[in-house]
């Protein structure tokens, strides 16, 4: 009836989990009593939960991102608290196994729940409105792949109480993978939530890609387009090809596994290497996946605080062009020990290596974007500063791996580890916590307190070089990655170093929490009147904050780069129309949540072997689907003077708000529209 | 000035971090203090590789410095150019110099590879010594073919001395490492990987298991001992002495899974033993020959790529 | 470099405004069979590389019988120019002629699936099953997979037969008819490289 559920699959003898799921349950209790106190359940349903609106789903998005980043760090904490104290004779103070689950979860949540969902969110919030556009493409679409995304991140965390996680590593090498070495429910999971989550960045892809090709506003050719969107664009192509290869992966892992195939068994003709191979087709342009919106927000971070044109536009989307189609022929760097051959290693090689160039190339033209401009140091610019210096040491450490005859003796070492998070952290997460600054007061009307922004920064900034830099050593000292505990005494100062780092990182959290607490507290002394904080120069600042559900009740016509400033130059930035129209938006829906929910279960189910639940989840998801796509009546109308309506009081608070700026007085200002 | 003393704090912390990465003491620092000639090359590979790159590096981090300084909004004197956005020159050169450099990069690459292929033999002028290498869990055995003897978790050989490695896995996938000697390989199932490396210097080395293979993954270790031929004889000679010795049962035995596996020696072989063990993984087929040869179609092309002679 | 703004066209205008949903979805669907085509390239590189791995079991030369797959793609493939003919009738707007068309389509379809699955059967039944081999796991996957996907084509096809009885063809289901119908060809040229790669090159061995 539960398969291989029973009350034995929850650690209790487990102090350290049992806290963690006590303080998890304690925190959604707490969650679900605040929004019962405030009745905001109605609000929230309607407002958030069945909305369609991309700026809405790219704000849950990333709250979901921020979330999972606190639980792949406490995983960080863990690990490090752990190695500095298990040298020697000790074995630090996590049962056995558990650090196991723990590096696992660590790697599955920061890439596929952290860095997925903030980037997506960020594609979300911003890329409809830089083009000039009302929505995305499928707007159900989306939603159904924010939900996936929760249901997979839903199934990690579920993970931790029932059952437990995978012991195989983020990438779950075969065969350690295989029901012969980990027969438990670990794998299972990890194969559920990374699939479940694999489908939803899929659609994502195939959205963007038709909403940037098909839906920009009139004037922007492909070569005005802001370079988020180019970034964006460059992403989700890397998406349409690259996840299908993991899903591919996964099933056939998920057929060895369930159905006794032999696609990457030791035995019986399975082939490991296969899964290697597969696993990282879809593994690097995974990373540039992560990195480019990082890239393409820095672009637009570093041209709008340096008050000048982004310099060399078309390099940089030859730049990112490159790096888009090389990103597909390097993967065997990622086992060059697994001796392919002195050809075939140097032919990766060589094209692992030429990924540097495009790279650097960007690099060069953000610093020559700042040449001669008028820097203003606000927080976005001081991430992407943090970035400049930190990223490039990182992708030395890369430049350097990629040379097979090093990486035979730094495969698998701390030095790896050190390299690939000074690409994501100072690279990708650095750029999503610009991007979350520089946005904010756009996707919700007031501005992000500035100091504890910085505060924040610096923390997470000395907090990194702690954490890594010894680990860089570590790696020519000779110590591989994942050692739950280590012979070698020589080790440990190092790795409490880096455990120290990770507490000042931690710091640095609790700053970011602080800063949301009190930006929010201020915000209505602080509330965006203009829509434009920071005098941009993209499409986006030309809308309220928020914008109204549409963005733009007239389609922008575009004639330069930079498309806003271009128009805040000749003095038409916001020209009055002199008439309305009715405009089409999408109906709220709450199809895309259930089949998010089912695919939980879905996969919940499978995980356990609860076989008549899954057959039902999966049929219920069918019908849900064929339901939705009998519907025809999934739009509703704002009427014209509606619009009228909302875009007198927007035009009444600029003038107002440009009046008191010139005079220089405060503003007592009239919410715009109910967040 | 603000700006300023963040500078200085960076500058410092990084001050610091370099003082104590050297007070750690180099000789702890074992892949740049290699013992062997693999190992040597591996090095040089990692400082003429870092050196290369500081040609574009090291002007990154001078312009980020600089330009943050001087153009700060509050120096008014510097020139503004907001509409400047583009030099033929500069694209060029930012292109061409890491084109440059990738481009002696790609050479040393693709020489030192095919020079440091781990199954290219080493040539010393003396016979180098077989020894074949299985990983287990979460132990290692190593036999000597010629000697016919075998130990658990401790591997012996004499400086000076190629040693030719015959490598798989009895179990998932693995990789052996002895750092302070040079490269790593991966060991996997129902095939065979080869390394050559070679100690020019007596020590004792640390090797392990550097690819995660399960629960007792961190107790993978082993002592790789170097000395001079007559140690390494006597060594051989002390395994020969013990009652233990290695026929298909007592390999069963120790092929069950267990960490932290006291170092164990035996006085024999059962002979073919590692092909034996690599044939338990190949599809059966009607005549089993020569590994990997097999006319019948049953074999991985894989298994013939690493068997390269 | 600016542009009048006159010189824009009144169309893109237009479009801009009334964001054109049919091209859209069309293009989206274009997109998403490229996708599943990296699926299907990625199964086939699988069965390429296992292809030799019988692990002492049958070969394809032993399981393979060319005159049934002959007759299996000739259902689909007679099942794909019924699908054409569907369209056809739909660019006239003969509701009649589409539902026709489309139920020769589906039983054509379905007789291919039943004969996928009784030669599945009959491989498992005698002990030939996914479990044999890495050779038969890549086989049954891949000649799955596309069984799997032909046979929610047909589920989808049932799904507009209903549409086009109880809502007529209109704008929305026409739409939806003609990513149907890419899907089958999809489906098609798919099943030629199968026919070719796992039962022909698998015969000749």
């Amino acid at each position: 009836m539960f398969g291989k559920l029973s009350l034995s699959a929850i650690p209790f003898e487990n102090p350290i989990i049992m806290g963690a799921v006590g303080g998890s349950i304690l925190l959604a209790i707490v969650t679900l009593a605040l929004i019962t106190y405030y009745r905001k359940w109605t609000y929230l349903w309607r407002e958030w939960l069945t909305s369609l609106d991309h700026k809405r789903i790219g704000i849950m998005y990333i709250i979901l991102a921020m979330v999972m980043l606190l639980r792949g760090f406490s995983d960080a904490i863990l690990m490090r608290s752990q190695q500095a104290l298990a040298a020697g004779m000790s074995h630090g103070y996590l049962p056995p196994g558990h650090f196991d689950q723990i590096f696992s979860a660590h790697g599955t949540i920061m890439i596929v729940f952290m860095a997925m969902p903030f980037l997506i969110g960020l594609m979300n919030i911003v890329v409809p409105q830089q083009i000039g556009a009302r929505d995305v493409a499928f707007p159900f679409l989306n939603s159904v792949s924010l939900w996936l995304t929760a249901a997979g991140a839903l199934l990690v965390m579920i993970s931790l109480g029932i059952g437990e996680f995978s012991k195989a590593g983020w990438s779950g090498y075969a065969p350690l993978v295989e029901r012969q070495y980990s027969p438990g429910t670990g794998v299972d999971y990890w194969i559920w939530a990374f699939q479940i989550a694999g489908i939803g960045s899929l659609m994502t892809g195939i959205n963007f890609l038709v909403t940037i090709l098909r839906m920009r506003a009139p004037g922007m050719t492909l070569m005005r387009m802001p370079m988020f969107v180019w970034t964006t664009l460059f992403t989700n192509v890397l998406m349409i090809f690259a996840f299908p290869v993991l899903t591919v992966a996964l099933a056939l892992l998920t057929f060895d596994r369930y159905l006794g195939m032999h696609f990457f068994t030791n035995t019986l003709g399975g082939n490991i290497m296969m899964y290697v191979n597969l696993f990282w087709i879809w593994g690097h342009p995974e990373v540039y996946i992560v990195i480019l919106p990082a890239f393409g927000v820095f672009s637009e971070v570093v041209a709008t605080f340096s008050g000048k044109r982004l310099f060399g536009y078309r390099s940089l989307v030859f730049a990112t062009a490159a790096i888009m189609v090389l990103s597909f022929s390097v993967w065997v760097h990622h086992f060059f020990t697994m001796g392919a051959g002195p050809d075939v290693n140097t032919f990766f090689s060589i094209t692992t290596m030429l990924i540097a160039i495009p790279t650097g190339v960007k690099i060069f033209n953000w610093l020559f974007t700042m040449y001669r401009g008028r820097i203003r140091f606000t927080t976005p610019m001081y991430w992407t500063l943090g970035f400049l210096l930190t990223f490039t040491v990182g992708g030395m450490a890369g430049v350097l791996l990629s040379v097979p005859p090093a990486d035979y003796v730094l495969h698998n070492s701390l030095f790896l580890i050190a390299h690939f998070h000074t690409m994501l952290i100072p690279g990708s997460v650095f750029g999503f916590f610009a991007g979350y600054c520089y946005w904010f007061p756009k996707a919700l009307g007031f501005p992000l307190h500035e100091n504890w922004g910085k505060r924040a920064f610096w923390c997470w900034l000395i907090g990194f070089y702690l954490a890594f830099a010894p680990l860089y050593v570590l790696g020519f000292m000779g110590m591989p990655r994942r050692m739950e505990h280590y012979v070698n005494q020589a080790w440990q100062p190092y790795l409490v170093i880096a455990a120290a780092g990770t507490a000042v990182i931690l710091i640095g959290i609790l700053f970011q929490m602080i800063q949301l607490a009190v930006s929010i507290k201020q915000r209505h002394a602080t509330r965006d009147l203009t829509g434009d904080p920071w005098d941009g120069r993209t499409l986006e600042w030309a809308t309220s904050s928020p914008p109204a559900v549409y963005n733009f009740a007239k389609m922008p016509v575009v004639h330069d780069i930079d498309a806003y400033m271009d128009m805040k130059e000749k003095g038409i930035a916001h020209e009055v129309p002199d008439r309305y129209r009715d405009i089409h938006m999408p109906k709220n829906t709450a199809m895309g949540l259930i089949i998010g929910a089912l695919a939980g279960v879905f996969g919940f189910a499978m995980v356990w072997y609860i076989w008549w639940l899954a057959i039902l989840g999966a049929l219920v998801m069918l019908l849900t689907v064929i339901a939705r796509v009998s519907d025809d009546d999934t739009d509703y109308i704002v009427p014209a003077a509606e619009v009228q309506q909302i875009e007198n009081r927007r035009y009444r608070q600029l003038s107002d708000a440009m009046a008191d700026r010139s005079a220089g007085g405060p503003v007592t200002p009239e919410p715009l529209a109910e967040i | 000035m603000k700006i300023k003393r963040c500078f200085g704090l960076i500058g410092f912390g990084f001050s610091a971090l370099c003082a104590a990465v050297f007070l750690g003491g180099c000789s702890r620092i074992v892949l740049f203090d290699p013992k062997g000639p693999i190992g040597d090359a591996e090095r040089f590979v990692i400082i003429a590789a870092f050196v290369l790159m500081l040609i574009v590096v090291i002007p990154v981090f001078v312009m980020v410095l600089w330009f943050s300084l001087k153009y700060r909004a509050s120096n008014i004197k510097a020139t503004y150019m907001p509409k400047w956005s583009y030099s033929g020159k500069i694209d060029l050169a930012m292109w061409l110099v890491p084109l440059a450099i990738i481009a002696v990069l790609g050479c040393l690459a693709w020489i030192e590879t095919h020079d440091l292929d781990p199954f290219k033999p080493i040539k010393a002028g003396v016979r180098p010594i077989s020894i074949e290498v299985v990983s287990l869990d979460w132990k290692w055995l190593f036999i000597y073919p010629d000697y016919d003897v075998a130990t658990v978790n401790q591997l012996a050989f004499p400086t000076k001395v190629p040693l030719s490695f015959r490598i798989t896995s009895d179990t998932v996938l693995t990789a052996f490492f002895i750092p302070q000697l040079g490269s790593q390989i991966y060991a996997m199932a129902g095939r065979q990987s080869r390394l050559h490396l070679m100690a020019d210097e007596s020590g004792i080395y640390a090797g392990h298991n550097q690819q995660f293979s399960g629960s007792g993954y961190a107790d993978m270790h082993f002592e790789a001992i170097a000395t001079p031929r007559q140690q390494f004889e006597a060594w051989v000679q002390k395994a020969r002495q013990s009652p233990d010795q290695l026929d298909l049962v007592r390999y069963e035995e120790i092929k069950k899974p267990t960490s932290g596996y006291p170092v164990t020696y035996f006085s024999s072989v059962a002979p073919g033993l590692f092909d034996h063990i690599i044939r338990e993984y190949l599809p059966m087929s009607v005549n089993s020959g020569a590994m990997g040869r097999d006319d019948s179609g049953s074999t991985h092309i894989k298994t013939v790529t690493l068997e390269r002679r | 470099m600016t542009t009048d703004a006159s010189t824009i066209d009144a169309v893109q205008l237009e479009e801009s405004e009334h964001p054109d949903t049919v091209a859209n979805h069309a293009f989206g669907f274009w997109i998403y069979l490229m996708t599943d085509l990296v699926l299907f390239a990625s199964i086939f590189a699988t069965f390429s590389v296992l292809s030799r791995s019988y692990a002492g079991g049958p070969t394809g030369k032993e399981l393979f019988n060319l005159p049934y797959t002959l007759g299996e793609t000739m259902f689909l493939l007679f099942s794909s120019a019924a699908c054409g003919m569907a369209v056809l009738a739909i660019y006239r707007g003969k509701k009649y002629g589409v539902l026709a068309w489309l139920g020769v389509t589906f039983l054509l379809g379905f007789g291919f699936i039943s004969m996928e699955v009784n030669e599945f059967y009959h491989m498992i039944l005698d002990g030939n099953g996914p479990q044999r081999s890495g050779f038969l796991s890549a086989f049954f996957t891949l000649v799955g997979t596309h069984g799997t996907h032909v046979t929610f084509g047909l589920i989808w096809m049932a799904v507009m037969v209903f549409q086009i009885i109880f809502k007529g063809l209109t704008t929305p289901v026409q739409s939806r008819l003609m990513r149907l119908s890419m899907f089958w060809h999809f489906l098609d040229i798919v099943w030629i490289g199968v026919f070719t790669i796992v039962y022909l090159m698998g015969s000749i061995s």
